[in-house]
């Protein structure tokens, strides 16, 4: 104890001492972090309002119910448990489920085989980058109207003229079964997406020293091996990175749903059912609700990856 | 890219590909590609604008036909008027250069200051914007809106009004993640040099980081503009006045009870200014695809 209270002592005679300097040095720093602040205030006010405040929000009205004047009471779980009553809310994660199912097939493994093809490639370079990027630039609603279009059930559609042509059954995608109305839906995002993904492997496929490759070959590894040992460990990263990115973003998928079947054959998904919920029903705390579920299956993704991402790290 | 142009060792090897079987191979699978990107990427597209010059009468034709028989152009005429193109793509143009304007400003002012200005609690709040990247807008779609219906404190609207676009788009982590890391690579020496020749922070952000920061900035613009470009729920739920709609929002509910083969028509103009967009900036674009992708 004694000793503590010596160098107390000792520390504010210091102190005493240095007042005039120490005055100084926190003017400055005061004067420092003020201009620090003010060039951050633009950004944390749109944050704080758009971003920070919203999520809170969506955390408490989960547990409020909200009528049409406004008035605001407390409810507990009963907008979880009304939801979880919906049988749309089932359909919906079945549907949202199925789609990223798909999208992992198509979106994710096919433009990784598309640049790994690519990358091989020695003349037409150009042509290849800027086609696959092309419908990545259309106005998505667009995009989705043209394919609903091509997806015309009777022989005036695309599909169907072309499977005509080849003298197969026409097919009736988006009214047929669920299944294959969503797989509708997955091929169409795959064409609008897949051009961001194929560049990014692409170029990360561009980084692999040409050494590794040529020293496989010389220990009798084949195409396969060469791809199983080498490019797909050279790449994990990225590819584990796009893995993530590719589930967050098809479990909220919207526009394809939205403008391509509107709800019909049950394609209603997650983030579809939280707009209807809110703007077609008024229903606040059903949406919030579901908005908390939704969030707590995406940042259990994200969680995820980085609990195998630093388990990876430690091997 | 120039690592594209220059042949390293791939998957294949050179003395595998001059081989005849191994050079064969490579053409077979050359031209299948031409010619399957041309039919996936290409032929909709195609299909798009030649569908636009239809009749009513040959649309529903069967089986299609590949070239129009008679090309109407009074289709593109009046998708332009009766959708009021000129005006959705002038709306979303608008709201695409504010969105740039301003998270230039304010996302560039957040970037610097921290990466360089470094104030007291920083990083909480740089940890505080990045885990926003965790949190997609589309979750908390309903309060975003409720509160830019009636925002905290003043209870103003900004519904219908292009700010609903222009705020929330300052809120973008990743940009002002891209910046501050390609700020971090600017050697504190130079600015230290520049604050001992009475240079403020606004000055040295102006003459020295900035001219050395191009090419994220382009990044930075390309992702802005095509953000707005490519939103929709959003513009769709905070722009409901006609005369306000952004492209995506207009073509959606401006589709009804309109022939279909003015609609497809209409598609094909509104794709034309970000084909075009694409065409005139594609080096810029595909290198900041990839900037952004590989190290984020």
């Amino acid at each position: 104890m004694a000793t503590i209270n010596l160098t107390h002592a000792v520390a504010r005679d210091i102190r005493k001492a240095e007042r005039p300097s120490r005055r100084a040095e926190f003017g400055r720093k005061l004067r420092r972090n003020s201009t620090a602040y003010l060039f951050l205030a633009g950004a944390i006010l749109c944050f704080a309002v758009f971003s920070w405040y919203p999520m809170i929000r969506e955390v408490i009205m989960s547990f409020q119910y909200t009528n049409f004047a406004g008035d605001t009471k407390w409810v507990g779980l009963h907008n979880y448990q009304h939801i979880m009553a919906d049988p749309d809310f089932w359909s919906a994660w079945r549907t949202t489920g199925l789609f990223t199912l798909f999208a992992l097939v198509f979106g994710y493994a096919v433009p990784f085989f598309l640049a790994v093809v690519l990358n091989e490639m020695r003349h037409a370079r150009s042509y290849f980058r800027l086609l696959v990027y092309l419908p990545v630039m259309m106005p998505p609603v667009a995009a989705a109207f043209l394919w609903q279009w091509f997806y015309t059930p009777d022989d005036t559609g695309l599909f169907n003229a072309v499977l005509h042509a080849l003298h197969l059954p026409s097919v009736q995608w988006l009214q047929s079964s669920h299944t294959l109305a969503v797989l509708c839906l997955v091929l169409f995002s795959t064409w609008i997406n897949m051009g961001g993904t194929v560049l990014i492997y692409l170029a990360s496929l561009q980084s692999i020293p040409g050494e590794l490759y040529e020293a496989a070959e010389m220990d009798g590894a084949g195409i396969w091996g060469r791809i199983w040992h080498i490019t797909i460990p050279q790449t994990r990263l990225i590819l584990s990175m796009m893995l993530l990115l590719q589930i967050v973003g098809t479990m909220q998928v919207f526009t394809e749903p939205f403008v391509i079947t509107g709800a019909a054959n049950n394609t209603t998904t997650v983030v579809y059912l939280i707009y209807q919920y809110a703007f077609n029903f008024n229903n606040y705390g059903d949406a919030a609700a579901l908005g908390v579920l939704l969030l707590l299956v995406l940042v259990g993704f994200a969680a995820g990856y980085l609990w195998l991402s630093r388990h990876a790290d430690e091997e | 890219m120039s690592a594209f142009d220059t042949p390293t060792r791939t998957l294949v090897s050179r003395t595998q590909l001059s081989r005849p079987l191994g050079r064969t191979l490579y053409w077979v699978v050359f031209w299948s590609l031409i010619v399957l990107f041309a039919a996936v990427f290409l032929f909709p597209l195609y299909w798009m604008v030649s569908g636009g010059m239809k009749s009513a009468q040959e649309m529903i034709q069967t089986p299609p036909t590949i070239v129009p028989h008679h090309v109407e152009l009074g289709n593109y005429a009046s998708a332009w008027k009766d959708l009021d193109l000129g005006r959705l793509i002038f709306n979303t143009g608008y709201y695409a250069l504010g969105a740039l304007a301003f998270q230039l400003v304010f996302d560039v002012a957040a970037a610097y200051s921290f990466s360089k200005l470094r104030p007291v609690f920083g990083n909480v709040v740089l940890f505080a914007m990045l885990a926003t990247l965790m949190i997609p807008t589309t979750v908390i779609i309903l309060p975003t809106y409720l509160t830019a219906n009636s925002l905290p404190f003043v209870h103003w609207s900004l519904l219908n009004t292009p700010w609903a676009i222009w705020l929330p788009s300052v809120t973008s982590a990743f940009n002002i993640f891209l910046l501050k890391r390609f700020f971090d690579s600017i050697p504190t020496e130079l600015l230290a040099a520049a604050a001992v020749d009475g240079a403020g922070p606004i000055r040295t952000l102006w003459s020295i980081v900035l001219p050395m920061s191009r090419p994220i900035l382009g990044v930075v613009s390309i992702f802005a503009v095509v953000g707005v470009w490519k939103d929709f729920l959003w513009p769709l739920l905070v722009l409901t006045d006609t005369s306000m709609q952004t492209v995506n929002v207009g073509l959606h509910q401006l589709s009804v009870g309109i022939s279909q083969n003015v609609l497809i028509a209409a598609l094909a103009i509104a794709s034309v200014p970000t084909i075009v967009f694409f065409l005139i900036f594609q080096r810029n674009i595909m290198a900041g695809l990839t900037a952004g992708g590989m190290k984020g």
